[in-house]
């Protein structure tokens, strides 16, 4: 057993460019982003003990066992294969599941891959939702995707007395972070005026405070101890992990408030034994689809108070050379959103800042905890990965 | 393994073609309930994490996770999804357990296939969208393709293909959970309608709904919550080439090397002798025999003559789906491996009533994931623990 | 460090002028889902123009959409409660596309609605007609507009609409 915290590393990240609409195939974005993760390690297949695959609905890629299709690119050939799944919070899920195959015991190295490749779907991705909704009380309604989050944005903007131009600003320092970023699909000099005056998609959700549809691939190494050390000299250690799912039943809940990010957040801190998360968390990738839902997921981690989380990229806090800098990477509303790939995009962020190696996006001072979150389904689950060096 | 990890309780509906009087959530909670009852639970609040498997397209839900925690009471509980059989859900939360981090897991898995209108078209979604798709084929004609292979190197025959289906549909009379009992013979199986030979129709596995549910404890809390836990001593998943291009035809290694996987966990050497009993994947008649001589239990063309020998009676050496298997009760999708490991844990506790095997103590359970895939789990369960 | 990063971008153009081949498939996934007896009895209810919820009379709280056990206590001692056809606004949008992401004239309103004679925010989705947008408010009260008897189909859709009232 070697449950703890700090007994798991990650040793190696790769990733493809996220971009529109990719001439790869789905097998070989995977495959990209495996090769450039072990070539990072400076490992082979041979290494690796067991392969987890994270990718979000079949219904994009459409293939049915999207999991069993991705098994060769993703280098799970005659090995330990397995795909988790929490919708949009798989991306950080992953590395979870990474992390409890070593945990365990029963392995010494991991090979964390997570794909996405929307644009498979025609006539757009959109369409692919429909089909998360409740099959016999919702989905007659033709609902899209972009009412439950324009109606979690209502309500919090609501409960708290915000206003659209007070969220804004996160999509300004998303975007920007992002220009940096050599993989990012959105990467632009973007006004506060700019994003404010962009078309109205759903009410209070404006063009420039959501994400785009994207293709890409990540893929990181985790291994134990031992292996770590061996592998390399500056290993990141998977301090906490925590996870959580709410009830399906979203109109019964409060959507002002995510509680279930907060119970994985607090499960995570408890394994890391972190106490005073605003103090000890250094560096955070929040899940950033929309623009609220940064500000939503830093009150749930506990890194901001209840409705004041958009004061903090209006004052300059998560700004890259802020005091928490939030999303440095750019996040999914700068770099891109192949679902499950953007979650483990956070985790590379972390893997790369806490080794000083982000080049010209590394935060300064020397961040010595990373925190990367995830979120999805009906507005119900939170995936969160502590990590340090 | 150390840490060992025990299954201490289980709950299920019977395996039915039908069942409307049930939504899934319906059926999910009926099978709940009685698991938490069988674990002795005081609540489920108790529980630490939660575990489903399931897959989209089974259930005509996109990001299906969503609607799993309710009916198992765990709302604001760590729970995620396994795509894959339910014994890859019950190595999940073997790992889990072992990790420290969590005490008590569920898994749950269910098939809702009698909801599912054109299953044959979204197989044939699950082969290669530009290599296999466009041959607009039956999905089955890959097990065609696979079972003429298997007899062509390992010499057993067509026969004996059809013996397994007359064995488990018989064994399955014995199973009041079982919904396809009868009394057949060879000629009948071979005589029936062929699908893509040398398959006929007898000798695949009908799609059936059912829902099961497992819980599993750790060793410091196993022995104080249920007088006969069943204990997991070791777990292997393998999955091969997925494309049809590329994998081995000549060989059944998903089987072969999960099994060698799970084998060096529990310690054994001769899983024939090691091993009282075994319910493995018998989705189409082949299958059974196929995965007998790729888990080591036969030499490859010795199965078909120990079945016909009756070795794999539930009289004889090797005692294979006595309770019926899938021919038998039911082909149950993602739950397939789930309704093997009951049948485990029915006999390893002595609770198989008319099926009851003499003293068993260990058994093993495989699962394959089905067409198209070469995916595969071996579970080792016994009545000792660690 | 520096990355070499693989992914090539297509544009729309590539595949019009089929500089990269395409496949094209159309799913055939198809599917009747058997609503049980809580979503059953609640769409029955629908078609008879009333809502039904259900009462966890451990936890004393009523619920729609109505559900045969509670998942709080997972007890099924649940009795059946007819609510009314009149709510508030829990949250609306005011949405401008539609679900392939094409441009709609005039802009559709989802909202929760919480059901009079449920438990405090226990609502359901549906949509809003026969407002005008600006003056929608979270709060506002609401009442269903239903469809003709003989053209109800036990379906969440017998209820066209809400409007303020």
């Amino acid at each position: 057993m070697s449950g703890g915290k700090n007994e798991v590393a990650i040793v190696g990240a790769g990733m493809t460019k996220f971009v529109r609409r990719a001439q790869e195939t789905p097998k070989e974005l995977a495959f990209e982003a495996v090769r450039m993760a072990l070539d990072s390690a400076e490992m082979t297949l041979d290494d690796i003990d067991c392969v987890i695959q994270g990718t979000a609905p079949d219904a994009f890629d459409g293939i049915h066992m999207k999991g069993e299709y991705l098994c060769d690119g993703s280098g799970g050939w005659q090995k330990p294969y397995s795909r988790g799944y929490v919708g949009g919070g798989t991306g950080v899920f992953a590395p979870i599941q990474g992390w409890y195959h070593i945990a365990s015991g029963m392995f010494e190295t991991a090979l964390v891959v997570c794909e996405e490749k929307m644009s498979t779907f025609q006539p757009h991705p959109q369409g692919a939702f429909l089909t998360i909704f409740d099959n016999m009380t919702e989905r007659p309604l033709k609902p899209n995707l972009l009412w439950i989050f324009a109606l979690e944005m209502n309500r919090y903007m609501s409960t708290y007395g915000l206003q659209i131009k007070d969220i804004a600003p996160v999509s300004v320092k998303n975007k920007n972070n992002a220009l940096k970023h050599p993989a990012a699909q959105l990467g632009k000099e973007i006004t506060l005026e700019q994003v404010l005056n962009s078309e109205v998609l759903a009410w209070p959700v404006l063009r420039e405070m959501v994400s785009p549809t994207s293709d890409g691939a990540c893929a990181v190494i985790l291994a134990n101890k031992k292996r770590a050390k061996k592998i390399t000299q500056k290993p990141v250690w998977i301090s906490g992990v925590g996870w959580n799912l709410d009830t399906a039943y979203w109109t019964n809940r409060d959507l002002a408030y995510p509680q279930y990010v907060e119970n994985a957040a607090r499960m995570a801190y408890k394994m890391a034994d972190i106490r005073e998360p605003k103090k000890e968390i250094n560096i955070v990738e929040p899940y950033d689809p929309f623009a609220y839902k940064e500000c939503h997921h830093l009150e749930g981690l506990q890194l901001a108070d209840r409705g004041k989380a958009p004061q903090l990229a209006i004052d300059g806090v998560t700004l890259r050379t802020g005091n928490m800098p939030s999303c440095p990477s750019g996040g999914l509303l700068g770099v891109g959103n192949p679902i499950a790939a953007a979650g483990l995009m956070k985790v590379c962020e972390l893997f790369w800042q806490l080794r000083g190696e982000a080049g010209e996006r590394q935060v300064p001072g020397k961040p010595k905890y990373g925190l990367a979150q995830a979120w999805g389904d009906l507005m119900q689950v939170g995936t969160v990965l502590v990590v340090s060096n | 393994m150390s840490n060992s990890v025990a299954i201490v309780g289980v709950g299920y509906t019977p395996t039915r073609k039908l069942t409307p009087e049930v939504s899934y959530k319906e059926m999910i909670y009926e099978a709940c309930v009685r698991a938490y009852h069988d674990a002795n639970l005081a609540s489920h609040r108790d529980i630490d994490g939660f575990i489903s498997c399931a897959e989209d397209f089974l259930e005509g839900t996109s990001i299906f996770d969503e609607y799993t925690p309710d009916q198992l009471g765990g709302i604001q509980k760590p729970m995620h999804t396994i795509s894959g059989d339910t014994l890859l859900g019950l190595a999940t939360a073997v790992m889990n357990i072992r990790t420290g981090l969590q005490q008590l897991v569920v898994v749950e898995a269910h098939s809702k296939a009698s909801n599912i209108k054109t299953l044959d078209a979204i197989l044939h979604y699950a082969t290669d969208p530009i290599l296999t798709r466009p041959l607009h084929l039956n999905p089955h004609f890959i097990a065609g393709l696979e079972m003429q292979r298997f007899l062509d190197i390992s010499k057993n025959t067509l026969e004996q293909c059809a013996e397994v289906v007359v064995k488990n549909k018989r064994n399955a009379l014995k199973n009041d959970l079982s919904t396809y009992g009868t009394r057949l013979t060879t000629r009948e199986v071979l005589s029936s309608e062929p699908t893509s030979t040398p398959l006929t129709q007898l000798q695949h596995a009908e799609p059936t709904d059912g829902a099961i549910v497992f819980v599993l404890a750790s060793s410091k809390i196993a022995k104080k919550m249920n007088r006969t836990p069943v204990w997991i001593k070791g777990c292997g998943w393998i999955s091969d080439a997925p494309s049809l291009e590329t994998r081995d035809w000549n060989r059944c290694a998903y089987a072969a090397l999960s099994a060698q996987m799970a084998y060096r966990q529990a310690g054994i050497r001769n899983p024939k002798k090691q091993i009282d009993f075994f319910e493995i994947d018998d989705t189409f008649s082949y299958k059974e025999l196929e995965h007998l001589e790729a888990l080591g239990i036969y030499e490859t063309g010795k199965s078909g003559k120990a079945l016909l020998q009756g070795a794999l009676d539930p009289d004889g050496k090797t005692p294979t789906n006595v309770s019926g298997g899938s021919l038998g009760m039911g082909h149950v999708l993602e739950a397939t491996g789930g309704f093997r490991t009951l049948e485990i844990v029915k006999q390893l506790r002595a609770e198989a009533g008319p099926r009851q095997l003499d003293k068993v103590k260990t058994g093993l359970a495989f699962s394959w994931r089905g067409l198209p895939t070469t995916s595969g789990v071996t579970m080792i369960y016994s009545q000792k623990g660690a | 460090m520096r990355m070499n990063l693989e992914g090539t971008s297509l544009k729309r153009e590539d595949i019009d002028s089929k500089r990269v081949l395409t496949t094209r498939f159309r799913s055939n996934a198809f599917y009747a889902w058997d609503t049980g007896r809580g979503i059953g009895r609640y769409l029955q209810g629908l078609k008879a123009g009333e809502i039904w919820g259900t009462h966890c009379d451990t936890c004393n709280r009523t619920v729609v959409p109505p559900r045969i056990f509670c998942e709080r206590c997972m007890k099924n001692q649940v009795s059946w409660v007819k609510l009314q056809d009149t709510g508030i606004i829990n949250t609306f949008s005011i949405c401008y596309v539609n679900w392939d992401a094409s441009r709609v004239e005039e802009p559709h309103l989802p909202a929760v609605i919480e059901i009079d004679g449920a438990s405090q925010g226990h609502g359901i989705l549906h949509v809003l007609d026969e407002v005008n947008p600006k003056d929608l408010k979270i709060g506002m009260k609401v009442k269903a507009v239903w469809k003709r008897p003989e053209e109800r189909n036990a379906d969440i859709t017998d209820i066209l609409y809400w409007k303020p009232y």
